[in-house]
């Protein structure tokens, strides 16, 4: 019933904003075509701007994670997930969500497919992966489209975000489907 | 704090990789995540400039407004410094509703638009603004609803109840999103009191 719901909801979403916006402009008395391809008109800008910002993030992460880097720092954080509730397994989804969406996406899908979707471990990385952001793509890009250099304290707050998503999903798996 | 950041994630990179006499995988590594940042960048246009155009309709017929108006109370005590009827309300309106419905290839437009739409009312230019630092910290954390693409995946891989983790992502986001704004609120008060300013 749920299942159903949410995935006639998902399906409309778009097919509904697309129907309604320009349906209700129009009898507003908007040139809803015209108005359409101004407002596009900056989406090609905007994309190209972004250009630097992400080849530099992407570039260093890569690095990172190829190298086996991010390996030696998964196996050092390791005693702290223990700590928490966690297991070791989930770790890379979470030193790699704030990175990058596609490689977590990846990591996730990886260990749906390993353990089970309905496993413990199945279940704490989809909650993951739903309840945390790639925080550094979403500031370099965000910040760099519009040319800050200085981020205040957004690095701090995107990580308090992150890591407050992470332990929420590890409580709530564990309280909801823990043994 | 990006700045050491980006460097650790590359000397890190690079040192490990020397060490373990792999060295030629940086070389590889780097020369396929720049051409994915391109990709990505150009993959990113359509779907900017639907969105970008859908949005403009949007405001002007009045919508935006309107839907402003509705969270009004809100967004005046998340944003105090943006005028309520300024065009970056409506680009922050847009994103988190993108974002609460798991429309995640709607919202970076429509987030980047806000990001713009703020810089116009930022006094110092290479510097984010708290308001910025706000709106990062809400779609960081961002309540939602519908987890869409992780759905996805666990019908794909045959779960009996792929719904079921809809539940603990609207805790555990909802918690991520109080945690983030009373942080925010925190930070922007002691940097006010550091530097004088807001």
């Amino acid at each position: 019933m749920l299942l159903s719901i949410v995935s006639e909801v998902s399906r409309w979403a778009i097919p509904f904003l697309l129907l309604v916006i320009p349906v209700a402009g129009f009898f507003r008395g908007v040139k809803v075509y015209e108005s359409f391809v101004e407002g596009a008109e900056e989406g090609f800008e905007t994309a190209v701007r972004i250009i630097p910002f992400l080849v530099g993030m992407l570039v260093a992460i890569g690095v990172f994670r190829a190298s086996g880097a991010m390996a030696y720092f998964v196996k050092f954080i390791n005693p702290i997930m223990m700590l928490i509730g966690a297991p070791g397994e989930v770790l890379p989804l979470a030193v790699m969500r704030p990175l990058s969406g596609g490689g977590a996406l990846g990591i996730a899908t990886e260990l749906i497919g390993a353990h089970g979707p309905d496993s413990f471990i199945g279940r704490l990385a989809s909650t993951m992966q739903g309840s945390t952001d790639t925080t550094f793509y979403v500031l370099t890009v965000y910040f760099g489209s519009v040319g800050i250099r200085r981020y205040r304290y957004a690095v701090t707050l995107g990580l308090i975000a992150d890591i407050t998503g992470l332990l929420a999903s590890v409580f709530i798996i564990n309280l909801l489907f823990g043994g | 704090m990006v700045n050491i950041i980006w460097l650790a994630l590359l000397v890190s990179g690079i040192a490990v990789a020397g060490i373990n006499g792999r060295i030629e995988v940086v070389t590889k590594a780097a020369m396929d995540s720049a051409q994915a940042g391109v990709n990505i960048a150009i993959e990113i246009i359509g779907i900017m400039a639907l969105w970008l155009g859908i949005m403009r309709v949007a405001q002007e017929s009045g919508m935006i407004n309107f839907l402003a108006r509705i969270v009004c109370p809100i967004t005046r005590f998340l944003f105090p410094q943006v005028p309520q009827d300024h065009p970056a309300m409506g680009a922050i309106i847009m994103n988190i509703s993108a974002n609460i419905l798991g429309l995640g290839n709607a919202a970076t437009p429509f987030g980047l638009k806000a990001m713009q739409e703020l810089q116009e009312l930022n006094d110092s230019p290479d510097e984010a603004s708290a308001a910025m630092c706000t709106f990062l910290a809400i779609n960081t954390s961002c309540i939602t609803l519908i987890p869409a693409t992780i759905i996805g995946i666990r019908v794909a891989s045959g779960s009996a109840n792929p719904t079921e983790i809809v539940g603990p992502t609207i805790f555990a986001t909802a918690t991520g999103t109080i945690v983030a704004v009373t942080a925010d609120k925190i930070l922007r008060s002691r940097y006010k009191r550091k530097y004088g300013k807001d």
